[in-house]
């Protein structure tokens, strides 16, 4: 006989935690699978602050925030070490999840999983960096890992590919070992990190290439210099333009990619703009009965919202396994309109009130975000592509639409 | 006891030692800078067991001879040493009515060297055979013993053999100089001291032709030819066959197939460089864009660039004159050049072995003595994710390290690791580094390019060698992973 539970989740950074510390509270039996030696999933090794302002309404560190989490998990049961190799999906209401520990190669049944895996990071490979492939070039998480969870300093003139957050943080983390932050290069012509964040190169005096790349690194042994080129707005480069940085580290932070492969193996719908599964507003999957949350969903910016995630997974979970099945009469499409990059969930019921996050694809100030076929309208005075938006939808709104409600961002007169 | 020094341990110096492993009366020594095998030449290759029907007899004859040879032993070889391989034939696909000339040519050469099976193939078959080709192709040239190993893998497995058969390896051995003395060979000075020897076997690749210098034998010079490579993520799909498109004069063209371990993979150009840049092994922009567009020819549904998990170079040792020289050399006696093996070195390696090991005997009237007890067999590191649950199972519970996956995308695990680890030690590699981790295990080879594992391989080298964790190196001396811990710069330590 299998061991069998209400809900698997596969992951035990936030979002996963978020969702088996909700699934339990609400009478769920919940078994969190995490392949790491520990729980947290990345928050580990961010150890600066920042976590929580929004769910614990104060500032945490990353390891604070995780280990409040972890405390609430009792009740749960955790396996760590253990990575998950398979997902069957052998009906709607039975599923099979067969994962490898030191205890062994394991099945165990589930009626619902919720798939919280993170995401990975682009690497420099795929950013179509060419020339020697050398020591000395990490991606920001890895070198993140290296210095906060390991404590080996990987260099001392470090170049930055991405003014996202996680090479922000990178850049001052470096600045803060002493280390030089020759300077951070981004493609785009606005920098792509949050405002707090981007206070850390006024903080430390670190030059920001905006429009420009990395094209090139040269070393025998170790990177000894870099190729920048200049980009014009078509992201096209310009001849004449290249310079070299000499910099024994190239940090790559060129962005994250939801990991969904094991949801792709049984045919989870993908959505190409998030890189995640294409989910309805309990964040359920187009296989029902698997839900997703967090970074495998679409990238978000802040933990909070990682949590909010998980919790509104596992509430999908718990109705799902109450009624058989996530039920709507009909499904309202949520649709991307006007400089609007991406949006999850992709159908909304109607039957509640949803979180809707999304992101625009360039910065525009003093700007309208509006959904038409409803009527709704909200005005702000900036949106950037680096700033996940986050709005509520109520369900009484949703209703008004008859097949789909678009949303969209269109300048002020 | 006659002493034989190889240098070079690549794919050639590796077969080499291990055809002389069988011999009582040769005491075998292999040496290579490297801190690991299979550095040079051997790295970075298209990984193909050709077929033999591309080298011309007439003005290539070692080639064309060793080459057919060579597959032929590969069959063998690789069951012996369990090295990864896939027997998938491959297609030299005519996209014009005028190829099939050249097609003809080369089945007609394939036969005249002694190549089975070929056939040329029409239309519906070769699309049997290959449905993803580009749809304008008029049919091919059909090659079924063509296969694809591991070229690392390979040369680790036949030097674990060697090594288990008594040949003694000398790794981080730079050869600084030969002794001769009255024209015959005394042995080889080294960073790590004198290696005395009877005879020398010069397999040392690109650099083959500055070890003949050292023996005043300068007829030939080698220069680098590089090749460069995109490799796909798993989840692109990729050919069955090994694809060529129809030869040019100068080049066998740009290759599709799926690799191993299911990559597509596309490559290489042909690019020239002169004689001093054999360390030269940048990718270029030029390069790759030329083999995306000789790739697109036969396989016009690439993937998006964003799915490239990895770029890279190689070289070819391109010799004077074009063909493998593979000869004793009569003005320094004992003294036997193995040099200029270019493509297809990969394929012809054990036949090369065995020709050297009959130079031996002819030209150096030496008598070889068997062995009584000679092991041809060697096994293949743990691959975990090769395993059915049953055995797995079974050897997580000898052993729990192998539940415990390090690599997430080629599920790699801490036992995997370790057997490495000790594999290493057991063929004397001295300085741990994470390629030499990743040679053995395919650890840091997936999607995400290791990104998650190296810290975590780093660690368990760290202990298993007793050195700091930023002292592990990604390839060996001066490419440590780090200058020391996170306060050495705040302590205004100059480390690294």
């Amino acid at each position: 006989m299998l061991e069998s539970y209400d809900v698997v989740v596969i992951g035990g950074g936030p979002a996963g935690m978020g969702a088996a510390i909700k699934a339990k509270e609400l009478g769920l039996k919940v078994l969190l699978l995490d392949d790491n030696d520990f729980l947290g999933g990345i928050l580990p090794q961010c150890i600066h602050p920042g976590f929580g302002l929004h769910y614990f309404k104060e500032e945490l560190t990353g390891p604070e925030f995780a280990y409040r989490l972890i405390n609430k998990l009792d009740g749960v049961e955790v396996k760590t070490s253990a990575r998950v190799i398979e997902i069957q999906n052998y009906s709607d209401l039975e599923k099979f999840v067969t994962y490898v520990s030191p205890e062994g190669v394991k099945k165990v049944a589930t009626k619902t999983i919720i798939y919280a895996a993170g995401a990975r990071e682009r690497h420099a490979f795929e950013i179509g960096i060419v020339g020697d492939r050398v020591a000395g070039i990490y991606t920001a998480g890895e070198a993140q890992a290296l210095m906060d969870l390991y404590g080996i300093l990987p260099g001392r003139d470090i170049v930055i590919v991405g003014s996202g957050d996680v090479g922000l943080i990178m850049a001052r983390r470096f600045a803060l070992e002493g280390c030089n932050v020759k300077a951070v290069i981004e493609l785009m012509p606005y920098p792509g990190g949050l405002a707090r964040n981007l206070m850390i190169l006024k903080d430390f005096n670190i030059p920001l290439y905006l429009s420009h790349k990395v094209v090139e690194v040269r070393g025998r042994k170790r990177v000894e210099k870099v190729k920048v080129v200049k980009v014009d707005e078509n992201l096209r480069e310009i001849p004449g333009s290249e310079f070299w940085i000499e910099a024994d580290t190239l940090i790559i932070s060129a962005g994250l990619i939801p990991n969904v492969k094991l949801l792709q193996e049984i045919g989870v719908r993908i959505d190409p703009a998030t890189g995640g599964p294409v989910v309805n507003d309990r964040l359920e999957t187009s296989v029902p009965g698997i839900f997703v949350a967090g970074n495998s969903l679409l990238i978000n910016d802040l933990v909070d919202y990682v949590v909010e995630q998980g919790e509104t997974a596992a509430e999908g979970a718990k109705e799902f396994i109450e009624n058989g099945g996530i039920k709507s009469t009909r499904w309202i499409k949520l649709v991307k309109g006007e400089n609007v990059r991406l949006v999850a969930p992709h159908y909304l019921s109607g039957e509640r009130d949803v979180w809707i996050y999304a992101r625009v694809q360039r910065p525009i100030e003093d700007v309208t975000l509006e959904f038409p076929e409803i009527g709704k309208k909200l005005r702000l005075p900036v949106v950037k592509p680096s700033e996940m938006l986050r709005i509520k939808l109520r369900g009484e709104e949703i209703r008004k639409a008859k097949e789909k409600i678009t949303m969209q961002v269109v300048k002020n007169e | 006891m006659i002493k034989v020094a190889i240098i070079g341990a690549g794919i050639t110096g590796a077969s080499i030692a291990r055809v002389l492993s069988r011999y009582e009366n040769l005491e075998v020594h292999l040496i290579d800078k490297n801190p690991d095998v299979g550095w040079g030449v051997s790295k970075a290759n298209t990984a193909l067991i050709h077929g033999g029907y591309d080298d011309d007899p007439d003005k290539y004859p070692m080639r064309a001879k060793l080459c057919v040879r060579g597959n032929r032993l590969w069959h063998r070889w690789v069951k012996e040493l369990e090295i990864p391989h896939i027997w998938n034939g491959a297609l030299v696909v005519a996209l014009e009515e005028e190829d099939f000339d050249e097609l003809e040519k080369l089945l007609e050469r394939g036969i005249r060297n002694g190549v089975p099976e070929m056939r040329i193939v029409d239309r519906e078959e070769l699309f049997h055979l290959e449905p993803g080709l580009n749809p304008e192709a008029k049919g091919a040239l059909w090659i079924p013993t063509v296969g694809q190993i591991g070229p690392i893998p390979a040369v680790i497995a036949i030097v674990e053999n060697a090594v288990a058969n008594g040949v003694k390896i000398h790794l981080n051995t730079k050869v600084k100089g030969i002794k001769v003395q009255n024209g015959e060979v005394k042995g080889v000075e080294t960073n790590n001291g004198f290696i005395e020897a009877d005879v020398i076997i010069n397999a040392a690749g690109l650099y083959a032709d500055e070890i003949s210098r050292m023996v005043g034998l300068d007829y030939f010079t080698i220069h680098p030819r590089k090749g460069e490579y995109w490799i796909f993520d798993d989840t692109v799909p990729g050919p069955r066959r090994v694809l060529f498109p129809t030869p040019t004069p100068i080049s066998k063209g740009i290759v599709v197939t799926t690799e191993i371990s299911g990559h597509l993979m596309i490559g290489p150009n042909a690019q020239d460089l002169p004689p001093e840049e054999k360390e030269n092994l940048a990718t270029t922009r030029e390069g790759l864009e030329e083999v995306w567009e000789g790739a697109k020819k036969l396989w016009p549904n690439l993937p998006p660039r964003s799915k490239v998990i990895r770029t890279f170079a190689g070289l070819r040792p391109e010799p004077t004159g074009g063909d493998f020289i593979i000869k004793a050399e009569e003005e320094v006696f004992g003294f036997i050049n193995v040099a200029g093996i270019r493509s297809p070195g990969l394929t012809s390696a054990p036949a090369i072995a065995y020709e050297v090991a009959e130079i031996i005997q002819r030209d150096l009237g030496i008598k070889l003595i068997e062995k009584e007890k000679w092991n041809p067999y060697r096994k293949d590191i743990t691959r975990f994710s090769m395993l059915s649950p049953e055995e797995a199972n079974r050897l997580i519970r000898e052993n729990p390290a192998y539940g415990k996956i390090v690599c997430r995308c080629n599920l790699v695990t801490e036992g995997e690791i370790l057997e490495a680890i000790e594999r290493m030690k057991f063929i004397g590699v001295k300085i741990p580094s994470i390629d030499s981790i990743k040679f053995r295990t395919k650890a840091t080879s997936g999607t995400c390019q290791g990104s998650f594992c190296r810290v975590r391989i780093i660690q368990l080298l760290s202990k298993a060698y007793n050195v700091p964790p930023w002292e592990i190196t990604l390839k060996g001396e001066g490419s440590e992973i780090g200058i020391g811990d996170v306060k050495a710069l705040l302590r205004g330590e100059n480390s690294a």
